[in-house]
């Protein structure tokens, strides 16, 4: 079970999390890897190099052959963790993770970090609105894109606990805190964050947060709205979206990702799957290339603030 | 080696030659070339240097092979049929709809394969990966990693190389099988690999040239690898596309041979006959 944060304070950065429950693991699990492509001083990886340098390697700048090593490892009884930026996690070692992931059935855990505008000051070249789009068609792999620190710990320690292809999306640095400390989830099941009769409102990743203002804003509208917070994207959870979209007027997605191939069209998929004659209206990227700027600015020019939601929405 | 054991490679050698024509003419068609460069060296590695359990083919304390030019699959195939690992009554299942034997190795289709392979590259990072855990397990295992010359086009296996060089991966014995031609010609026209064992020198490898028909040659160019310590060893295995069977060595494009030409049938025929002949003189 989960329990709501209630301040909404900005938590740890999200990289710290996920390099605090990987040290905490890799304690009790010599078992675990962590590979790293020449990023460990900008994830923090490098902190699991000095606290369990046996369980740590750096490959250097070579993603294809991080996502092979891993393979390797797989193949002899590790469970490997890799990181990288979300871009060269994923479209670059797109047939790494295909061939020597999933369908040779290893195990290779993957955090992309810094997501779409999140990109910031490295810019449009790093920028990924893809990343989703391009696994979500191999087949038995597990895509997340973690809401908020306590989330991705949980999902940092699920992984390592499950055989297969998972990968996890996020910022490196701190978001907003959506979850109490101790909250539990599900792999492949969304989380009903808030109850409504009028809009069904879902949202992945740090743009949960987002989501949750607009429903509060709709709400002084007189708009009621469900908030899920479907941080699962591969398997999604239709049986939530089947029973919360009874008696809604529109559904409405939101991601830090391209409306093409992501949550948005994952949720469009069950909807004609289904025959559900309902508006659905897909917040996220258009088909657009990123560029470089703050990720404040970049939010704002791609329209994922709370206010350029909510000037889409009504 | 002493005599017997030479023979006896040398009649595995041409089993699995053999056994690797017939495969692929059962089909109609396949990767005759590059499976036939490889043949003595396979026979060496399973006749006599891997460690392994054909009736416990994931055996934990096995030597691992990892075929990164997957499209030589049948020879692998081949192999692992008459080491024991399945009936050789499945090699004329290769390619066929439903098989365990699909052209590229699949390790969790084909009993004795321990790694997928077949996208180009991959297979050097995969094999740099499993002699890495073997390391981290303390275990004193090889992976032995079958490279084409033609695969050295894709940059992964640059990658890799370096990681093996630089982690001093001394269990991991690269073979690269420098048969010269790729699928579109010889390989100095398509990209010209240069010098491959003055590359693997300059990337930090021990690396020695093997005649890559000479099973004793083979042989005593793995022992050596298996005494250099502290540091990456690599054998450059100087072979012929189509190596043992002249009629294929000739053939300009034998990449991939379709036996639809009665031609080339009858001369198949024709080897196979000698090939059974010289297997019945030996024994």
């Amino acid at each position: 079970m989960f329990t709501l944060d209630s301040d909404n304070d900005f938590g740890m950065e999200l990289r710290a999390a996920v390099v605090e429950e990987l040290q905490d693991l890799m304690k009790e699990n010599s078992k675990i890897i962590a590979l790293e492509a020449d990023l460990g001083s900008a994830s923090k990886w490098i902190d699991i190099s000095k606290s369990t340098p046996k369980q740590f390697i750096n490959v250097g700048i070579s993603e294809a052959n991080m996502v092979g090593v891993a393979a390797g490892l797989s193949l002899t009884g590790f469970t490997p963790f890799i990181h990288t930026f979300g871009p060269f996690a994923t479209r670059r070692v797109l047939d790494q993770i295909y061939m020597s992931g999933a369908y040779s059935k290893n195990t290779i855990n993957i955090y992309g970090s810094d997501p779409g505008f999140t990109a910031g000051h490295n810019g449009g070249t790093h920028t990924t609105w893809e990343d989703i789009a391009v696994l979500r068609s191999i087949p038995d792999v597990v895509i997340c894109d973690a809401a908020d620190a306590v989330q991705m710990k949980w999902i940092i320690k699920e992984f390592s606990m499950l055989k297969g292809i998972h990968y996890v999306r996020g910022n490196r640095k701190a978001v907003k805190n959506i979850y109490e400390d101790g909250s539990n989830f599900e792999l492949g099941k969304g989380n009903l964050l808030r109850e409504g009769e009028d809009y069904l409102i879902i949202a992945t990743g740090q743009l949960v947060s987002e989501a949750l203002e607009v429903s509060q804003l709709l709400l002084e509208k007189g708009i009621t709205s469900d908030v899920i917070d479907m941080f699962t994207i591969k398997p999604l959870d239709r049986e939530l979206i089947l029973e919360r979209v009874i008696g809604k007027k529109k559904i409405i997605t939101i991601e830090n990702h391209s409306i093409i191939g992501g949550l948005g069209s994952a949720v469009a998929e069950v909807i004609a799957d289904n025959g559900i004659g309902i508006s659905l209206q897909r917040i996220g990227v258009d088909s657009r290339f990123g560029q470089v700027g703050t990720p404040k600015y970049l939010q704002k020019e791609f329209g994922l603030t709370t206010e350029k939601i909510l000037d889409q929405i009504i | 080696m002493n005599k017997n054991e030479l023979q006896k490679l040398e009649i595995l050698a041409t089993k699995i030659r053999i056994d690797t024509v017939e495969s692929i003419k059962s089909i109609g068609a396949g990767h005759i070339g590059g499976s036939l460069s490889i043949i003595e060296l396979l026979a060496v590695l399973y006749g006599s240097k891997m460690k392994y359990d054909s009736k416990n083919p994931s055996w934990d304390d096995r030597d691992r092979l990892v075929l990164s030019k997957g499209h030589a699959g049948v020879a692998l195939y081949s192999t692992l049929a008459e080491c024991g690992f399945f009936d050789k009554k499945e090699l004329m299942t290769v390619n066929n709809g439903g098989t365990n034997l699909p052209s590229h190795p699949d390790r969790n289709k084909t009993l004795g394969i321990d790694a997928t392979t077949g996208s180009l590259g991959q297979g050097t990072s995969i094999a740099a990966g499993i002699a890495t855990g073997l390391k981290l397990e303390g275990k004193d295992n090889y992976v032995y990693l079958i490279v084409g010359d033609g695969e050295l086009n894709e940059g992964q296996c640059w990658e890799a190389f370096q990681y093996i060089a630089h982690f001093k991966l001394n269990n991991c014995i690269v073979i690269i099988d420098e048969n010269k031609k790729q699928l579109d010609g010889p390989s100095k026209d398509i990209i010209n690999p240069f010098n491959i064992q003055e590359k693997m020198r300059a990337f930090g490898f021990e690396t020695i040239s093997v005649k890559g028909n000479d099973i004793e040659a083979i042989s005593e160019g793995i022992d050596y690898c298996k005494s250099i310590e502290d540091k990456a060893v690599c054998i450059v295995l100087d072979t012929i596309k189509g190596q043992g069977i002249r009629y294929f060595e000739e053939m300009a494009g034998n990449h991939s041979v379709k036996f639809t030409d009665d031609n080339v049938n009858n001369e198949t025929e024709k080897i196979l006959r000698e090939m059974k002949n010289s297997l019945k003189e030996w024994e």
